[in-house]
Formats: C-alpha cells, sequence, structure tokens
C-alpha cells in the first residue's frame, strides 16, 4: 500500500461522497467502521450508542447506532432523507451524504447524490449484483457522479473467496459498461471486520488494490468540474453609491465552471451585448485570474444592463439560449404532476415558468425499460419535454452539471416537487 | 485555470458566500444573526466577503437572554460599530416583562426561551429568512437539517416534512408570515471554523483563550463561578485553567481544562479532542438524547 504524505490541515481538499445500499448490505456498519477506524468518533458519542446497545440488549458496540435517526424517524417509522457526516484524515476532509437504503431510494439517492464527488456501492457478497445494485449503478450515471466504487462487502460470510468477488467484479463491469460509466473501482471488504475499510487487515492477501480510505483520500477530483466553459451566473448587483464609489457596479456570483481573466471579451445572455473585463475582485482586492469554484466579483468595461438571472459567459463558449428543452425529471413530491398545471423551474439563478409539453418515457430503474405514462408519480424518471415562458441559458447536464441541472417548484404550495437535469435541446 | 486545488476552506467559503447572496437576492427582509460567539464571527467575514464594498444588505440581530458573558456583548457591540452596519438587540427581559416568557427562577438557564424571543423578534420585525451559523456536525438533528430549513407560521422545523436540497439551487419561497432559516456554515466542522479564524486572523472574544477561572465541578462539568451560579453545598469553587468552546448562557455553558493561549494551539487541540462540542459544553444538550430536536421543533435555532 502506499503510504499517503499528510498535508497540513487548512490545506486538505474537500471529497462529498454518498453510500448506496440497503440496510442489509451493511451501509450503516460501513459508515460507522470509517468513523471509527479514522478516530473520528467522540467519547461522548462513543458511550451513548454503547449505552444504546445496552439498553437493546446487546453487548459491544453496535456502530451502526452512530448513524440512528431522530426521535421523529422513530416515533413516525419514517426516515429522513439525508443526514450529513463529517470526518477528516491527515490528507483530506470528508462529507457523506447518508440516505437510507429502503423507502422513496431513488429521490433519496438523487438528493444526495447531486452534490457528491464519488458513489460507494455496495454489495452483498453473498448476495451477487442483485436489481438493486443496477439501480443504484443507474441513478449514480444519471446524475454523473464522477467516480464509482463498488464496495464488495460482507466477504467474512463467503469466507473471504476470490472467486465470489471476481464473479461480482466481472458482473458489474458489464452493466457499468452499458451504462457508460467511468472511473469504476472494486473493493472486497468486510465492514464488520474492518478488512479492506480502513486497515488491510490479513483475511484478503489475494486482493493487491488500495483500501476504501486510501482511495477516498487519493481519488483525484480538482477536474470534476467543467474547467472549459466560462459561466458566471450573476446573483447580486453591487452598487455601494458612496460618495468614492458613485459609479461603481459590481456583479456578484460564483464561477459556476471555466475560468475568467481581465481583459477577457465576455457575453452577457440572453441579451448577446458584449464587453471585456474590467476587474476580477474578490474581498481581499483586485486579482489577475478566477476560476470554478471561486465566488467573485466582476467590474467590465461597458455600462450594460445587467442583473441577477444574467449570464456571463466567454464569446466563443457560448451556451443555448432556448425556450423549450428535454430533460431527465425524478419527481419528488408525493402530489403527482399535473400536466395542465404551470410550475416554477429554478436554474441558476433564472425563476421562469413552464410547463410539461409531454412526457417521451418513464425509465423502470430496475429494468431499464422505457415505458410509457401520463403523469409523473414520486420517485419516477422520465424524459420530459418542457416549454419556458423565458429562455432559459443551460448546456447538456452531461457537459456542465451547474447549466444543466435545475429545480421545479409548486407555485401554491412552494415546495421543491421535482429535480432535473438538461438533455437535448430542441431547435426553436 | 488554477494551478493547485482549492482547500476545503476555499470551497466552503466559496459555498457560503454562494448561499449568503441567494438569501439577499430572493428574501425580501433578511437578517444575520450574531451573537458574539466565534461561528458568527466567522459568518461576519463571510458577509464581508459576499458583499463588500456595499453594505450588508440585512441587519445584524442579536438575541439577547442577558445571561450572556459581558466580555462577549462588548466584543459584539464592538464589532458591528467597526462593520458600521445595523445592530438591532432583543431582549429576552422584554420577553418576559410581556409575560411570553415565564421563568421558574431567577437564575436558570434562559437558553431555552430564546425561541420565544427569537420567535417574537421575527414577528416584530417581519423577518421572512434568517442566517445563522449552526453546523451539521453540532448535534444529530443538526445532520439531518437542510441548509434552507423552512418553518412553519409558529416557527417550527419538521424533519419529517423538509423540502428536497438538491445541487445548490435553493428554494427560498415562504408565504406570509412563514420563515426560513438558513446555515451558510452547515458543512463546517469546529475545527474548519477555527482554522478559517487562524487564516482570517480574526479577532474573537477573548474568553475562548486558556485563562484562569473560579469554577465548580458539577454533573461531570465544570461551570464559570458568576452571579449566576454559585457553589451549592458540598461543592467547592477552584481555580483552573479553562477556555469556552462556546459562548451561549453563562448558567449552561461549560469550560473545558485547556491551556491552549491562541489560535493556532486551539487549533491543535480541536483536532485531537475526543469529545464533540456541545457534549463537553452545553448541560441543556445533556437532559436527554433528543433536546436539541425538541428545541429545534420549538422554533430554536
Amino acid at each position: 500500500m502506499s503510504v499517503n504524505e499528510s498535508v497540513p490541515l487548512e490545506q486538505a481538499e474537500l471529497l462529498r461522497f454518498i453510500t448506496a445500499g440497503s440496510v442489509d448490505d451493511g451501509k450503516s456498519t460501513l459508515i460507522g467502521r470509517l468513523l471509527h477506524d479514522s478516530k473520528s468518533i467522540f467519547e461522548d458519542q462513543l458511550s451513548a450508542i454503547t449505552n444504546t446497545t445496552q439498553k437493546r440488549g446487546m453487548t459491544g458496540v453496535d456502530l451502526s447506532l452512530l448513524t440512528d435517526g431522530l426521535q421523529a424517524e422513530r416515533e413516525q417509522g419514517i426516515t429522513i432523507d439525508v443526514a450529513y457526516r463529517y470526518f477528516a484524515t491527515p490528507k483530506r476532509k470528508f462529507i457523506i451524504a447518508d440516505t437510507p437504503g429502503h423507502e422513496q431510494y431513488t429521490r433519496n439517492m438523487v438528493t444526495g447524490a447531486s452534490t457528491a464527488n464519488l458513489a460507494v456501492i455496495l454489495i452483498d457478497a453473498r448476495k451477487g449484483v442483485l436489481t438493486q445494485s443496477r439501480r443504484h449503478a443507474y441513478l449514480a450515471s444519471l446524475v454523473g457522479i464522477p467516480h464509482i466504487v463498488v464496495a464488495v462487502n460482507k466477504m467474512d460470510l463467503v469466507d473471504y473467496s476470490q472467486t465470489v468477488f471476481d464473479d461480482i467484479h466481472k458482473e458489474f463491469s458489464a452493466f457499468a459498461n452499458d451504462l457508460g460509466l467511468k472511473n469504476v473501482e472494486y473493493i472486497p471488504m468486510s465492514a464488520l471486520n474492518g478488512d479492506m475499510v480502513v486497515e488491510r487487515g490479513d483475511n484478503l492477501p489475494w486482493y493487491k488494490g488500495v483500501t476504501l480510505m486510501s482511495l477516498l483520500e487519493g481519488v483525484v477530483i480538482d477536474h470534476d468540474i467543467n474547467l472549459d466553459d466560462f459561466r458566471f451566473p450573476v446573483q447580486w448587483v453591487c452598487r455601494p453609491m458612496t460618495q468614492e464609489l458613485h459609479d461603481f457596479r459590481g456583479y456578484m456570483g460564483r464561477i459556476e465552471s471555466g475560468s475568467i481573466q481581465v481583459g477577457d471579451a465576455v457575453t452577457l445572455l440572453p441579451s448577446g451585448l458584449t464587453s471585456r473585463v474590467k476587474e476580477v475582485l474578490v474581498y481581499e482586492g483586485p486579482i489577475e485570474q478566477a476560476s470554478a469554484p471561486q465566488s467573485v466579483t466582476l467590474t467590465i468595461e461597458d455600462h450594460l444592463d445587467i442583473s441577477r438571472g444574467d449570464l456571463l459567459v466567454k464569446a466563443e463558449e457560448a451556451p443555448r439560449v432556448t425556450k423549450e428543452f428535454d430533460a431527465m425529471l425524478c419527481w419528488l413530491s408525493e402530489q403527482p404532476l399535473d400536466p395542465q398545471r404551470k410550475y416554477l423551474i429554478k436554474h441558476t439563478t433564472r425563476v421562469v415558468k413552464a410547463i410539461v409539453s409531454s412526457i417521451d418515457y418513464r425509465i423502470d430503474v430496475n429494468t431499464l425499460e422505457q415505458e410509457t405514462v401520463d403523469t409523473l408519480k414520486m420517485n419516477d424518471i422520465a424524459r420530459v419535454n418542457f416549454k419556458v415562458q423565458q429562455p432559459l441559458i443551460c448546456d447538456d447536464y452531461v457537459r456542465n452539471h451547474a447549466t444543466g441541472s435545475f429545480i421545479l417548484i409548486d407555485e401554491s404550495s412552494n415546495n421543491t416537487v421535482a429535480a432535473g437535469m438538461i438533455s437535448a435541446l430542441k431547435e426553436k | 485555470m488554477s494551478d493547485h486545488p482549492f482547500t476545503h476552506l476555499d470551497v466552503l467559503e466559496s459555498e457560503a458566500i454562494h448561499i449568503m447572496r441567494e438569501v439577499a437576492a430572493e428574501c425580501a427582509n433578511p437578517a444575520l444573526l450574531f451573537s458574539g460567539g466565534k461561528d458568527s464571527i466567522v459568518m461576519l467575514r463571510l458577509a464581508e466577503k459576499a458583499f463588500r464594498p456595499g453594505r450588508f444588505p440585512f441587519p445584524l440581530v442579536h438575541i439577547d437572554t442577558e445571561h450572556n458573558f459581558p466580555e462577549v456583548i462588548e466584543f459584539r457591540d464592538r464589532r458591528a460599530k467597526e462593520l458600521g452596519e445595523r445592530l438591532i438587540v432583543c431582549s429576552m427581559e422584554d420577553s418576559i416583562k410581556k409575560g411570553r416568557v415565564v421563568l421558574r427562577s431567577a437564575d436558570q438557564s434562559r437558553n431555552p426561551f430564546q425561541s420565544i424571543t427569537l420567535l417574537d423578534a421575527i414577528a416584530d420585525h417581519k423577518f421572512d429568512a434568517c442566517i445563522g451559523g449552526a453546523r451539521r456536525d453540532e448535534e444529530k438533528a443538526r445532520a439531518k437539517e437542510r441548509i434552507f430549513s423552512f418553518r412553519d407560521e409558529f416557527g417550527q422545523w419538521d424533519p419529517k416534512n423538509q423540502r428536497p436540497e438538491l445541487w445548490d439551487i435553493y428554494n427560498t419561497r415562504t408565504h406570509p408570515g412563514e420563515n426560513i432559516r438558513v446555515f451558510p456554515i452547515s458543512n463546517w466542522t469546529e475545527l474548519d471554523v477555527w482554522e478559517y479564524i487562524g487564516r482570517e486572523q480574526l479577532e474573537v472574544p477573548h474568553i475562548y483563550f486558556a485563562h484562569r477561572r473560579e469554577v465548580i465541578r458539577r454533573n461531570a462539568g465544570l461551570l464559570p463561578v458568576c452571579h449566576l451560579v454559585q457553589p451549592k453545598d458540598g461543592e467547592k469553587v477552584e481555580e483552573v485553567m479553562v477556555r469556552f468552546r462556546t459562548v451561549g448562557d453563562m448558567s449552561c455553558t461549560c469550560p473545558v481544562e485547556s491551556d491552549a493561549a491562541d489560535i493556532a494551539a486551539i487549533v491543535a487541540e480541536t483536532a485531537m479532542t475526543r469529545i464533540t462540542e456541545r457534549g463537553a459544553t452545553r448541560m441543556d444538550d445533556q437532559t436527554s438524547d433528543a433536546s436539541m430536536e425538541l428545541r429545534k421543533k420549538e422554533g430554536y435555532f
């Protein structure tokens, strides 16, 4: 195993990952093991779960209790869709989006996956690649998680057999190829005994790869965002109107992708007007260039009418400006889609009225078969055609997550009812 | 394109600035809760980064239990003045006078009643969004809370009825009378906060640094001796080197034994600590396994 150099804490990178698996796959035990063996569990947490373990008539420490729910969840027999957990090693800081495995799995996994750099897909070595493993892989590909780790767990229950692992590896690879999943790694492990999670253990000598923790610490993530296309949605226009800054107009926002330099030619969308970047400002002062994911303030040479919802791009890398588009939609609400109604789309910093003009098909997430439907219910994933009242300035989600994603809001309840990923854009 | 990868602090900072600007742009009447504690000191720096050279598009609001450490109150007032930003102090004394808060005894912890004063302030000033410095690593109820946490017209948090939060597209819409609590540093840990304070060279009240203080030992914690906390029979007053990990109501905020006298030493100690921030320092969270959850449902931050 390679020894990872530790870095000064304040220079550590941040990795966000999700664990996909059902209760029986040992997901809670795996998370507990990662936290425990990386010494991220505090004494008071450990004593609390030790007490609970004893109260439930068991001995030892049940690490899965670390991810146990709230009183509201226990009382009402429900599970809140996603909990966030934090730990650090000398190499990196980690955020785990922990989503419960059973009910409403599609909705939960899509929510947790939307911000993840990496997904750990758990497979029970005894059961092999199941329908649900295929579903997890499909959802990971749909949301475009850049890195996948297939954790073949419970190897202790199959005598740490290499053949079992190899068969699962082979079967999953074929499926992952069909989905176009890249960067897939396979690790045999026993979360219960701690083999190949943080420590190698002595039970898997035939496995020459790294432990899960080494992989999490070492995976290269700084190319996960689009570094080519400059996209700057204007969030806020700063006009101090003080004596010394009387004519100052700063356009504030976060660079969602690409980079920008003083002097670069920029195009304002949707108007199509052009100018040049005069200054790139941060709190500490002017800087020469900035790149995603920095939050900055830009000033430009010409006096253009720029407001929130506009997008600044570099002239040669234009996105599409369109009032009609296709998207993969994941329905999140208990209230089904009403195709007669208008909804609101929030896309970058724009909010526009939208209608679903047609549903091409719904995907059966277990078989990947396409089905004809006339409405969408919670956990449905479908390819849908939208019409919007004001144009969206967007990219294909596969090319750019920030300008390819949106949420759908029910105007009367104000609830977020669906998540969308823009696919092929239609010519207007 | 930058050659060096951004550090976790760069990424967390940019995320928090983005969140604050979304609130400013989409909410009609937001407020930034500021207590003078370390998390809200970080929030002020993030607000400066989000909005300078402009003014903050919201006032600073402090829910004052009047059981706060005097050093912290002095710091709060001075910091607001230095920034040139508006500070609104909402006093629990007013809620007590109005009969909205009824205390069993004069020296009991006032933390449970903060929610009432906060809800009064929200109603009086018609705030539709309150930005606060809570973090998900603090407590398990917070771990399941959204960055934009929606509250009904009674200020209540309904854990099972939260809006899905995908990517970083935030739904900020409310009906009149409803309210959103926004937590831009949700994804920060206690260690991140101290590293950031070190990196940005932020001033913090000196009670965060090790100092000699008279304390008594009660319920496996240390309590600072003050007009609210006096030794009971059988308890003895000791002078110990301590620092505070959190600052809140004097009657229930416990210091920890420490000789960390500067930020670097606090960062080192935080990286090594084996007890959670709230477990070590808040007697009110030790009452039951679900204390925080229950308080949040009543409108607590």
